[in-house]
């Protein structure tokens, strides 16, 4: 089992419902996010070029947060998702620090934390909230060791790319283009 | 102008307590919903409730699940809507904000007078109900009922205009028409007959080709059309767009038109005079079913891509292109008529030129064009017959605006103001979650006009600017917290959907059929208002079209069969008559002819912006609606303030950095109340620049919009009636630069 999210940033519209449904669904605070949007435009007028993302925690393989973490708090669950166990961390953000994808914040009750892939639906068989909400159906959530998943058929008919490759953390969200 | 002179000083409401005025007598019965299994997480929701959501006008069906506790957990989408199909938007999502925002309005509002200052003072409904059904009935006395009006956008506006017309009035306006959509219906309803209406009869799931004039959706966050937009390009749909701006969908779309501000009259006049000549038209379609073919023909004769070039800076070719690429799809292409369209004035007139090109191409009542939606027939619980007014507001308009299909509420705010050549007309206005001063242009005339009543009542959920005007405010509870009427859908397919309290209130705040009930009642008028309690007005509603308020707590949205098979009644060329004079697709408007309007549309050169000055357009973020969201506390999260976008090579001149502050001033000297961030971006025209519609809060009380970004309402000074039906076109305003704030405004 191997989870993965793989977004379609043809189809992605940059509406952020996904970053709203995650706040209510997961309790996020009012003024942190676990998940965000991100714009980006090349070219000058009028050749243009936009590409809108929504990004969370890659839930890497080879997650640095993880390696960092002096409590083992930061650790991989079921099918590689990456959680921050709140009553482990002693809130030193090596974590905050070692992720390059700023994924994590601090959260006001003085742990860390960030996006769960929403694991107390996958482990009903619900998809994220974020993916449940999205008007566009942009997002796709699940097993990239089930070739016959939607996410799986996914990768393997459209480009892809991931986030920051270089950095070697063998990321586990995906974008389509 | 000082604080003796006005009657009505703008008051930022003071001394409201946050006050835990319980809600004392249980209204509703809070067992009702459906009761979940309990959860396998602890603490997560113990039961859902049905609702549609008032965070904008899409009113898409959902739940609202609340944890054991009772408390509002999450707003989802309801699967069986066709509004949402499960799925919300990031307002609907963000609903929940609406129903914490601790900002809300929490008690009534009566305006008084304290050692010479005015203020508010917490008054009990019964209280407040006396001071409304005086004041309504003084007017009543002096100038007659007809002089009250109803200004109102939401759910709760029926049962205030039902109360309105038991009064004697008739004179209900949404600024939904005059200030956005009625052009289009009126344009739309001179070509076929009827018109677009809400939502929109447009096909886009099964459409080929998606024309978008100015229309940005996923920005404009309209749920079923942003959702279909999507399925259709997976299907390998093309979309064109026409827009001076870089929009979200003109980045998804095949053909991006970068036209010029305010010609896009000579763009669809050169589409049709390309689709025409070079024989791309549906020539059965129109054989069959239009009327003045040859009229168009020569209309758009000498309309040439070459001349359209000139005036939009689109090439011919691209022209040419877009043409041929609609017509290869035809039937199955739309040219959207949009939604926000009250623009230059000649609004109806560019309108009926977006319902001629589609007639063209045949696309109206054709399976990926315009379907035909069908709406269960709803009885409403009896009531008396309401008393016939002796006169409306159209009767201050004599000879104008003759194809107005619903009242203006530009036109009636303009007749409050005395002139020597009309008597006031109104001297009471009821103002129902709309807030004037965002959503009418040219807000010096709207003060103006308050200044004039007798009597201005408003109700709202939150202290919006309009409510500091008010003689009286009566909170009104969000929809989580109420009942409202029955969502009667008109869709592909017809439902019906329940929305009910998901909690009791929130501090002493009511819903809207309990307040006009109860004003009802204080102003002798009971009898209009013959049932109980809103369960039995609409259980028997319900009960007529074979379900009941008690199925409908437990399913939230019930799907009806289509009485008629006429999805897409000219699919096959089937004999059809429509709704005009000639029964025919009118290209050659006889309507429109009789009321000595031009039967053919024509391209209007519209002024440009004077040197260092730049066309002011408006549009939508995604996570708010008007100016309404701008306090939500989940929905500010997400964007908090706007920014005025700007060219690089304006930024340039200018010396405009990104995320510098700065005031906007418009061609008549006005400067926005408050200063506005820089967006130095590629995706705007350098003759341009834009804002998102809803910021630049100036009431105090609203603490998280208070000061953020600016309204480009401020800026609209300049207003293009539109002489069919009265629209307030805003699009004819120019700003500049001003790197210091204007002179101190009242309020």
């Amino acid at each position: 089992m191997r989870y993965a999210m793989a977004v379609d940033t043809l189809k992605c519209v940059g509406c952020n419902d996904c970053v709203v449904a995650c706040q209510t669904e997961n309790d996020v605070p009012i003024g942190h996010c676990r998940d965000w949007i991100i714009e980006k435009t090349t070219g000058t007028y009028p050749n243009l070029q936009l590409e809108i993302r929504s990004e969370r925690c890659n839930h890497c393989a080879n997650a640095p947060c993880v390696r960092t973490c002096p409590t083992e708090a930061s650790h991989y669950a079921e099918g590689g998702i990456v959680l921050v166990e709140e009553n482990e961390c002693i809130g030193c953000k090596a974590c905050i620090t070692s992720c390059p994808y700023d994924a994590r914040y601090i959260h006001p009750e003085g742990y860390i934390d960030k996006c769960t892939f929403c694991i107390h639906r996958v482990e009903k068989g619900q998809n994220p909230a974020c993916v449940s909400v999205c008007p566009t159906h942009a997002m796709i959530f699940g097993d990239l060791d089930d070739p016959n998943s939607d996410i799986s058929r996914a990768m393997a008919t459209r480009k892809w790319k991931s986030l920051i490759p270089e950095a070697g953390t063998d990321p586990k969200v995906f974008y389509l283009i | 102008m000082s604080t003796s002179m006005n009657r009505r000083d703008f008051i930022k409401i003071a001394g409201v307590g946050a006050g835990s005025l319980a809600f004392a007598t249980p209204l509703f019965d809070f067992s009702k919903g459906e009761i979940l299994a309990p959860d396998a997480v602890p603490g997560m929701y113990a039961k859902r409730t049905p609702t549609y959501c008032e965070i904008c006008f899409w009113k898409c069906a959902g739940w609202v699940h609340t944890n054991e506790k009772g408390k509002i957990w999450k707003v989802t989408g309801h699967e069986d809507d066709p509004h949402s199909n499960g799925r919300l938007c990031p307002r609907g999502t963000g609903g929940v904000g609406m129903y914490n925002d601790e900002d809300r309005l929490k008690t009534p509002l009566i305006r008084t007078e304290v050692g010479g200052v005015q203020t508010f003072r917490e008054a009990s409904w019964d209280e407040a109900f006396t001071y409304i059904a005086d004041g309504l009935k003084k007017v009543a006395d002096e100038h007659g009922p007809e002089c009250t009006a109803l200004f109102t956008h939401g759910s709760g506006g029926k049962y205030f205009g039902d109360l309105l017309k038991a009064f004697g009035s008739s004179n209900i306006a949404a600024p939904s028409y005059a200030q956005c959509r009625g052009p289009r219906e009126v344009g739309f309803i001179a070509t076929y007959g009827e018109g677009v209406e809400s939502p929109e009869r447009v096909d886009i799931r099964d459409t080929r080709c998606l024309v978008l004039i100015g229309s940005h959706f996923g920005e404009n966050m309209h749920n079923g059309p942003v959702q279909e937009i999507a399925q259709a390009t997976s299907k390998g749909a093309s979309i064109i767009t026409v827009d001076p701006r870089f929009s979200t969908v003109a980045s998804k779309s095949k053909f991006w038109l970068p036209i010029k501000p305010a010609t896009d009259m000579a763009l669809l006049l050169a589409w049709m005079h390309v689709i025409i000549n070079e024989g791309l038209y549906d020539k059965d379609y129109i054989e069959k079913y239009a009327y003045g073919f040859e009229d168009l023909k020569t209309h758009v004769a000498q309309m040439t891509p070459e001349w359209a070039y000139g005036i939009t800076t689109i090439k011919p070719e691209t022209i040419r292109e877009t043409a041929r690429e609609m017509a290869n799809a035809s039937p199955r292409v739309i040219i959207h008529p949009g939604r926000h369209v009250t623009w230059y004035g000649d609004d109806t007139q560019r309108l009926r030129a977006v319902a001629m090109l589609n007639a063209l191409l045949g696309s109206w009542g054709r399976r990926g064009g315009y379907y035909y939606p069908e709406k269960v027939n709803f009885k409403k619980y009896p009531h008396p017959a309401f008393p016939k007014p002796a006169r409306t507001w159209k009767d201050a308009y004599p000879g104008k605006f003759k194809l107005a299909g619903l009242a203006l509420a530009s036109g009636i705010c303009d007749a409050t103001v005395p002139t020597t050549e009309r008597d006031c007309s109104f001297k009471a206005w009821i103002v129902n979650g709309t807030n004037l001063i965002h959503t009418l242009p040219n807000q010096a005339n709207t003060l103006k006009a308050i200044q004039a009543l007798d009597l201005m009542v408003v109700i709202d959920t939150m202290p919006m600017e309009i409510t500091g005007y008010a003689d009286v405010i009566l909170p009104e509870c969000t929809y989580l917290e109420r009942y409202d009427d029955i969502r009667v859908s008109k869709h592909r397919e017809p439902t019906i959907a329940l929305r009910m309290p998901a909690a009791p209130p929130k501090y002493n705040t009511k819903p809207a059929w309990w307040m006009a009930k109860g004003l009802a009642d204080k102003m002798g008028l009971g009898h209009f208002f013959p049932w109980e309690n809103i369960e039995e007005k609409l259980d028997w509603e319900l009960k007529q079209v074979g379900t009941s308020l008690e199925e409908m707590q437990r399913i939230g949205v019930k799907k009806y069969k289509r009485e008629y098979d006429d999805l897409y009644p000219m699919q096959d060329l089937e004999d059809f008559e429509f709704n005009t004079n000639t029964g025919k697709i009118e290209l050659y408007s006889t309507a429109m002819e009789d009321e000595g309007y031009d039967p053919l549309p024509k391209y209007k050169a519209h002024e440009e912006p004077p040197e260092g000055y730049y066309r002011l357009i408006y549009g939508r973020a995604p996570m708010h609606t008007f100016s309404r969201t701008a306090n939500n506390p989940n929905l500010t999260d997400l964007m908090d303030e706007n920014s005025v976008w700007v060219n690089p090579k304006v930024a340039k001149e200018w010396d405009l950095k990104n995320d510098q502050y700065l005031w906007l001033e418009n061609q008549d000297g006005v400067v926005s109340k408050t200063p506005i961030k820089v967006r130095v971006t590629e995706r705007i025209r350098y003759d341009s620049v834009y804002m998102v519609h809803g910021f630049g809060h100036t009431n105090k009380k609203l603490t998280r919009a208070h000061g953020r970004g600016a309204s480009d309402a401020d800026l609209i000074t300049r207003v293009h009636i539109d002489p069919v039906m009265g629209g307030t076109g805003m699009r004819g305003n120019f700003v500049t630069f001003r790197f210091e704030a204007g002179k101190e405004v009242s309020s």
